[in-house]
């Protein structure tokens, strides 16, 4: 109890609740967040079985009754009678688990390269900051697009599709390591001369207990704001990347896909099949910026 | 010119090899490894004689390196094979290819650099008139949006709503020798308009964002003060004597940005379906056409290890400080 209440009466808890974009884009967050996870619950259709779907019900309008089967879709749905709303909510289950994994993934390479390389310097840290200073002078998207071909060349083909959503995860993952490598490593060399780190070197702690227990703990501000902001751009890559036509597969389709196929009813009027998609898709991406732009000031007071 | 100097260029030039070695590496490893060379050149009725005679003539019976070798070889001459799925030569589709992508590279990045260089004038000079104000929120929107949807949503206004410009395409080309050009006919530049916006459009904004904050600083310094009591016009203050001076980093800015043009090309042609090497590789990338891939991989490569190379020499030769530093 006393625990939720110093952390409620917490500086950053503070600013948030007194920041309305931090609110705002927290409770659209969530909403979006909550709308994936519960899917199955809320969708009132099930777009991945064709069993329910009814061609009779292809392109309805949002809001209108179908002209022959007298059925009502809130955002419409598209050529195949699949209700567009949910197949948002199905999309959003691949957006989200494609972004959160693949920045999981780089956050673990990212901390580890940044740990190792700050923490026993010499030619391990060049190796890596080197690799890293080479990586970065790519694009993220290029190096996603690139690892995601190779990766897909690697796959027997009769796996490519069920593999798809994890190459995705892989080569979005591997393209965005670079950021957390070096802010990890430029607060591990601070962290290293502080005293209690000498201190448990002096007791004989190895270096990976002093790393992971010791410093890890230490740098974890910084890694959050990024891992933030790396949240955004994962789902931007992953939408283009899908709606480029190589990421998840035809059978998945996530936010990028649904882009992808509502682009081909642009010139034939039927908007809502392209609009409500890249709209969630704007909305999520906008608001987990907001969100981490908002931590990034909140855990810095200096900045401000 | 000191020898740290000549060092540092040594280093810089040796590091760049280095890394186009790798990436070579890489582009080697998917032809050797991904599938059987020989299962996708060799027929249903073959036999193992004929197994053993392509793989000599392939050299796939020699030590890793000697192929790695000639592979690289091979890569200086332009030679990457022939495409799984066209059955031609990749370096002729490349050279088919590669005009359409620099001409909407360069296009865009013309107009990324005139109209960011204006707009980033006037928001700096009318700091906060209403215009400023909208021009800067309107940027902010731009940069927040994904490439692809910029794309769409300039289709949706120019092609669907109004009817004015083409939505695919490169309209009608005029052969130079082996270039194509779309520049030349009304149709062509009709249809170069709007990519080269979506194209065009985060560049522009980050070089107005920089041209703006580098005018607002100059803009401050005494020799402008001074240049205004001397009773110069304000244009002659503003254009000569503040602009010229923010020109530096937008130069620098603008050539490593020149990289990003040619990736994020990849995206503004599959959007118009803009018959360049971008949509060549994610073509490749969906056909797992690995010898298109693979040249795709080195082009950019040298491209972009080309272009940063460049970029520092030329930071060496511009800034006298640093040579100072190095020598």
């Amino acid at each position: 109890m006393i625990r939720m209440q110093v952390w409620w009466q917490s500086d950053v808890m503070w600013s948030f609740r007194h920041s309305p974009v931090a609110l705002g884009s927290f409770i659209v967050v969530a909403v979006l967040l909550l709308g994936a996870v519960f899917a199955p619950l809320i969708a009132p259709h099930d777009p991945f079985n064709p069993a329910t779907l009814n061609l009779m019900n292809g392109f309805t309008a949002p809001g209108a009754p179908n002209a022959f089967t007298g059925e009502t879709f809130i955002l419409g749905t598209d050529d195949q009678g699949r209700d567009v709303f949910s197949t948002i909510l199905y999309g959003m289950r691949i957006s989200l688990f494609v972004g959160f994994a693949a920045v999981a993934l780089g956050m673990l390479i990212g901390i580890t390269a940044g740990l190792v390389a700050g923490y026993r310097g010499g030619w391990t840290e060049t190796i890596i900051m080197r690799v890293a200073d080479v990586q970065l002078t790519f694009p993220a998207i290029l190096v996603a697009m690139l690892i995601f071909g190779i990766a897909k060349g690697f796959t027997p083909v009769e796996y490519r599709n069920e593999m798809a959503i994890w190459v995705l995860i892989i080569a979005i993952g591997l393209s965005d390591w670079v950021q957390f490598a070096r802010v990890v490593r430029g607060a591990t060399l601070v962290e290293k001369q502080k005293e209690y780190v000498q201190a448990a070197q002096l007791i004989g702690r190895s270096g990976f207990a002093i790393m992971l227990r010791h410093i890890l703990p230490n740098v974890m501000s910084p890694v959050l704001v990024i891992a933030t902001i790396s949240l955004a751009l994962a789902i931007i890559a992953e939408a283009t990347l899908s709606f480029l036509g190589v990421g998840a597969p035809p059978t998945q389709p996530s936010l990028g896909t649904l882009i992808r196929i509502g682009q081909g009813f642009l010139f034939s009027g039927e908007w809502w099949i392209l609009f409500f998609p890249a709209c969630t898709l704007l909305a999520l991406a906008l608001s987990v910026n907001l969100l981490g732009d908002w931590l990034r000031d909140a855990l810095n007071p200096k900045l401000r | 010119m000191g020898g740290r100097l000549l060092n540092y260029i040594i280093r810089r030039v040796f590091q760049s090899v280095l890394v186009l070695l790798v990436v070579g590496l890489v582009a080697f490893s998917m032809f050797r490894f991904v599938g059987d060379p020989v299962d996708n050149m060799l027929g249903q009725e073959r036999t193992d004689a004929d197994i053993e005679r392509l793989r000599a003539v392939l050299g796939l019976d020699q030590p890793f390196p000697v192929q790695y070798w000639k592979f690289l070889q091979g890569a200086i001459d332009g030679n990457f094979g022939v495409s799984y799925r066209q059955g031609r030569p990749v370096s002729e589709i490349i050279v088919e290819r590669l005009p359409a992508t620099l001409e909407l590279a360069m296009v865009s990045g013309f107009l990324a650099i005139m109209v960011g260089i204006i707009l980033g004038v006037y928001t700096a000079i009318r700091r906060d008139g209403w215009g400023s104000n909208v021009i800067m929120t309107v940027s902010l929107i731009g940069v927040s949006l994904p490439t692809f949807l910029i794309g769409i949503l300039l289709i949706y206004l120019f092609s669907v709503e109004l009817d004015l410009l083409p939505s695919f395409g490169r309209g009608e080309v005029t052969h130079l020798g082996w270039w194509s050009t779309g520049l030349l006919t009304a149709s062509g530049l009709k249809a170069i308009i709007l990519p080269a916006i979506t194209l065009g459009l985060y560049q522009m904004t980050l070089i107005m964002r920089l041209v703006r904050a580098e005018m607002l600083e100059v803009l401050r310094q005494d020799y402008v003060r001074f240049a205004r009591a001397r009773g110069l016009s304000e244009r002659v203050v503003n254009f000569r004597h503040a602009l010229k001076n923010t020109l530096v980093p937008v130069i620098t800015v603008t050539g490593l940005q020149l990289g990003s043009i040619i990736a994020f090309a990849i995206i503004t042609e599959t959007v118009f379906q803009w018959p360049g090497v971008g949509l060549l590789f994610i073509n490749a990338i969906q056909f797992v056409d690995i010898p298109v891939m693979a040249a795709y991989l080195m082009l950019i490569s040298v491209m972009f290890v080309g272009i940063n190379l460049a970029v520092d020499l030329l930071y060496v030769a511009i800034d006298p400080r640093l040579r100072g530093e190095a020598s």
